[in-house]
């Protein structure tokens, strides 16, 4: 048994430096896989699941959270509340929805209605976080203009921010232009479909989550 | 007699004629010729609040048959001097474009280049 018995040390200094509770919320533009990749946390640490996913975008309206989910990494661990935010993005055009997704007029407007209200609640949420994981698709161009948004507002509150450069199951990702373009955040590749480097994914969680950071208000 | 074609409207807004206006002002004015079919390019870009904003704004404003949103592109920010630093000078964006979602797709965008295509046949309002 070592000088510190059964307590290691990673865990004594998150005791003393360390938060014990984040709010964490996951944003990224819309069909990136945010509501894939909180399903896939909750199913790992609390055996439940947080939405419907769809291929159709904006499938998340409204932004749904689960209280209190414990995350371990060794003896370290850090208890979140998990905020599944709507898509945030610049424009939304109802006809997309009827056009390429073959919904009704109704449908598609009443979509598109929700979808706006949606982007609005999410820009309101970062008011209110900790800390987030921003969720892009590695088989995408990065530099859009809602990832550059979202990572600057984080960056002017002093919020850490994970990024999860997710559907590495795809032929054509390459999450190193992921890390290449945002070599200031830590960058994970995931697949949140497969399950795929999840643990580190939340290795890197509680690391990054927990360290304190004094938060700037606007 | 040919057919009159749509002009597209691409306005240079200036430094000077931005900071004049506080973050609000500044929003609606963008807004306002957005919506009419302008594409803005600003001299002086908007910074990640005024950014957030606008978006929110936009959602606001959305039309289902008139106006879809805002196509925003910006060059990253100038990183300032240590002198610059120590002094407390903050991060200021650069170059941003601006216009109706329409009208203007962007096609790559990098640190130093943004390519954007404006779809012919769309004309400003």
């Amino acid at each position: 048994m070592g000088l510190f018995g059964r307590v290691s040390l990673a865990s004594i200094l998150q005791r003393i430096f360390g938060k014990k509770h984040a709010k964490i919320g996951i944003y990224g533009p819309p069909n990136v896989g945010k509501t894939t990749l909180a399903n896939r946390i909750l199913r790992d640490w609390t055996g439940d699941i947080m939405g419907s996913v769809s291929e159709i975008p904006h499938e998340t309206r409204r932004a749904k959270w689960k209280k209190n989910v414990k995350v371990e990494n060794g003896s370290s661990s850090l208890f979140m509340d998990i905020v599944d935010t709507p898509g945030v993005a610049t424009k939304v055009d109802y006809k997309e929805f009827m056009n390429t997704w073959g919904l009704t007029k109704d449908e598609a407007k009443r979509r598109a209605k929700e979808a706006t209200e949606g982007v609005i609640e999410s820009i309101k949420w970062l008011e209110d976080i900790d800390g987030v994981l921003l969720v892009m698709d590695s088989t995408q161009d990065p530099f859009t203009q809602v990832n550059v948004t979202i990572l600057g507002n984080l960056e002017a509150r002093n919020l850490p921010v994970l990024i999860a450069a997710n559907k590495i199951d795809m032929e054509d990702s390459s999450p190193a232009t992921l890390k290449s373009a945002f070599p200031q955040h830590p960058v994970i590749p995931i697949s949140a479909l497969t399950g795929y480097n999840s643990d580190n994914l939340y290795t890197t969680m509680v690391s990054h989550f927990s360290k304190k950071r004094k938060k700037k208000r606007r | 007699m040919a057919k009159k074609e749509k002009e597209i409207s691409f306005n240079l807004v200036s430094r000077h004629k931005l900071d004049e206006l506080n973050s609000s002002e500044k929003l609606q004015f963008i807004l306002k010729e957005v919506k009419k079919g302008k594409i803005l390019v600003l001299e002086h870009g908007l910074t990640p609040f005024e950014q957030a904003n606008l978006i929110e704004n936009t959602m606001k404003e959305i039309e289902e048959d008139t106006f879809i949103g805002v196509e925003m592109e910006g060059l990253g920010e100038d990183k300032p001097t240590f002198f610059q630093k120590l002094f407390g000078h903050s991060k200021k964006p650069r170059v941003t474009l601006i216009g109706p979602a329409n009208l203007l797709k962007t096609i790559r965008k990098d640190n130093d280049m943004i390519q954007t295509k404006i779809i012919p046949g769309r004309g400003a309002n």
